[in-house]
């Protein structure tokens, strides 16, 4: 099948800068790795895709990037469930605001870093532990994001709502919600980049498996190529998600967009 | 009886730092049911006050406001409101949705409220724009989504607050016959904010002149038997023009010198 050249130019528009930006990181990775640094330290990319594959085949890849997604999912999925709620009550209401600004303004401080030794203490070295971990790191900027969106809603929408005889629960959820969307999305997409500093951490310090384990290990056992495929793979991961969650909002909110 | 009644109305503000402004005192007003009622004032007289009072977004002060016999204490549908800038429009609803609000949030079916809705879009002439949403359209075709959207609910009143002053020239002289030919259709009563004397004279049944501020009342009401076309060049239009002009002279240099100091 030929692909029209209408459509061939088209895609190349879209993706064709990424495509270039991409190919050129690697080529310099690898005139680095051959000609500058030459040392079994920093392997060149051609190797840690050969490595890569090998460990796509055998299946430890996966496991170990499985892992960390489902943690970084139900973390994140249960964050901001929890998140948005409050963000919104914190946001609408000013007593709430007040009596729950202490846990906000006190927590989001701590990095979520810092709590990964308590968590391990409490929820020894098993899922638990790293799922509230993502949970903690992406609950604050998630309410706060809320709040701010609630906040931010023009007083005339209010207005108009209440002058069209919408009650006070109507113009909750068919103004303030909706018009709070673009700043939960916002919220949700820190939170996600959060999410993945913490998971590793998490996961270098205590984990049987997952992505900061692979580094973990790697490190042990000098298997620098481990530790690059394991680097590589976060950092497609975390391209490929901030994509989908891009994707994702223009194309199902793109009418909740801030602009207006 | 006057459809609608301020009786000396107060509304004094507090600034953060505690210190008391009366934007009005001592306003009284009657507006008669029908009639297309201009408030004209030097900016910062407190014309939108007496229009937020009204409207039930803000309280008085002092003083009674009452409409058909009952004292107004907040917000109702039976004052729909276009306000200055777009903020107010739903953004992310589209034209016909923005218009339907008001009849989906009274729980009207799904059906009959889009018939009404297109048939006030067809009435401000935004037919054809309906699917789109607020972003896409030009500031006059978001301010006839706010116009439609408050007179599908069928007000008793409808409270404009300077609608057209943000729009360019030419859009607001097509505005203004725009409304003037709706509201000969509809006959609802209007409170029309405004600052543009040539504005008032164009659309106003009566025009109510305010003093500046602060503690701003009704310095004088001027009736307008003009009817049908105005013409901006016809001698009986610059004679309401002159006179609400020789009213309103003093207080705009009381508003400049204010500003000024």
């Amino acid at each position: 099948m030929t692909a029209r050249p209408g459509a061939a130019r088209r895609l190349w528009r879209v993706y064709g800068g990424y495509a270039v930006g991409f190919a050129s990181l690697f080529l310099i990775w690898h005139l680095a790795s051959v000609y500058l640094v030459s040392s079994v330290l920093f392997p060149p990319p051609t190797a840690v895709f050969r490595k890569g594959l090998e460990l796509g085949r055998n299946g430890v890849l996966l496991e170990h990037l499985s892992a960390s997604v489902q943690r970084i999912l139900t973390g994140f999925i249960a964050g901001s469930l929890l998140g948005i709620p409050i963000g919104l009550a914190m946001g609408s209401f000013r007593p709430v605001r007040k009596l729950l600004e202490p846990y906000t303004e006190f927590l989001r401080f701590i990095p979520s870093v810092a709590m990964i030794t308590v968590a391990v203490i409490w929820f020894g070295i098993g899922e638990a532990s790293k799922v509230f971990l993502i949970i903690y790191t992406t609950i604050f900027i998630v309410i706060i994001n809320t709040a701010a969106g609630v906040s931010a809603i023009a007083p005339n929408k209010i207005h108009a709502a209440q002058a069209l005889g919408a009650t006070r629960t109507q113009i909750f959820l068919h103004v303030a919600l909706p018009a709070t969307v673009p700043y939960i999305l916002m919220g949700m997409r820190l939170a996600m980049g959060n999410s993945f500093t913490t998971i590793v951490a998490a996961e270098l310090i205590a984990a049987n498996e997952g992505l900061g384990k692979m580094l973990w290990d790697g490190r042990m056992f000098m298997l620098v190529d481990d530790i690059f495929v394991s680097l590589v793979t976060l950092g497609f991961l975390g391209f490929a998600v901030d994509r989908m969650f891009r994707w994702s909002i223009y194309t199902f909110a793109g009418k909740y967009s801030p602009a207006t | 009886m006057s459809l609608v009644s301020f009786r000396a109305v107060q509304k004094t503000y507090r600034s953060m730092q505690g210190v008391d402004y009366p934007a009005v005192e001592g306003f009284d007003l009657d507006i008669e049911g029908g009639e297309f009622f201009c408030l004209l004032g030097p900016s910062g007289c407190g014309k939108t006050t007496v229009l937020k009072l009204l409207a039930g977004f803000e309280a008085p002060t002092a003083g009674q406001i009452v409409m058909e016999s009952r004292l107004v204490t907040g917000a109702s549908r039976d004052r729909g409101v276009v306000f200055q800038g777009d903020d107010s429009l739903f953004g992310w609803l589209t034209a016909v949705e923005n218009v339907e609000f008001g009849l989906r949030m009274r729980g009207i079916g799904k059906a009959e409220r889009r018939r009404r809705a297109l048939q006030y879009l067809q009435l401000v002439g935004l037919t054809g724009q309906e699917r789109k949403y607020p972003a896409e359209l030009s500031g006059g075709m978001k301010q006839r989504i706010q116009i439609a959207r408050a007179l599908v609910n069928e007000p008793t009143m409808l409270l404009m607050d300077e609608p057209f002053a943000a729009l360019d020239a030419q859009t607001r002289a097509l505005m203004q016959l725009e409304l003037a030919n709706i509201w000969h259709t509809t006959r609802t009563t209007v409170l029309f904010i405004t600052h543009d004397i040539d504005e008032a004279v164009t659309l106003g049944t009566r025009i109510g002149v305010m003093r500046a501020g602060p503690r701003s009342d009704v310095k004088g009401v001027i009736d307008v038997a003009l009817d049908g076309a105005r013409s901006r060049t016809d001698d009986a239009f610059l004679k309401y023009y002159k006179q609400v002009y020789e009213m309103i002279r003093d207080e705009v240099a009381a508003s400049v010198a204010r500003a000024g100091s």
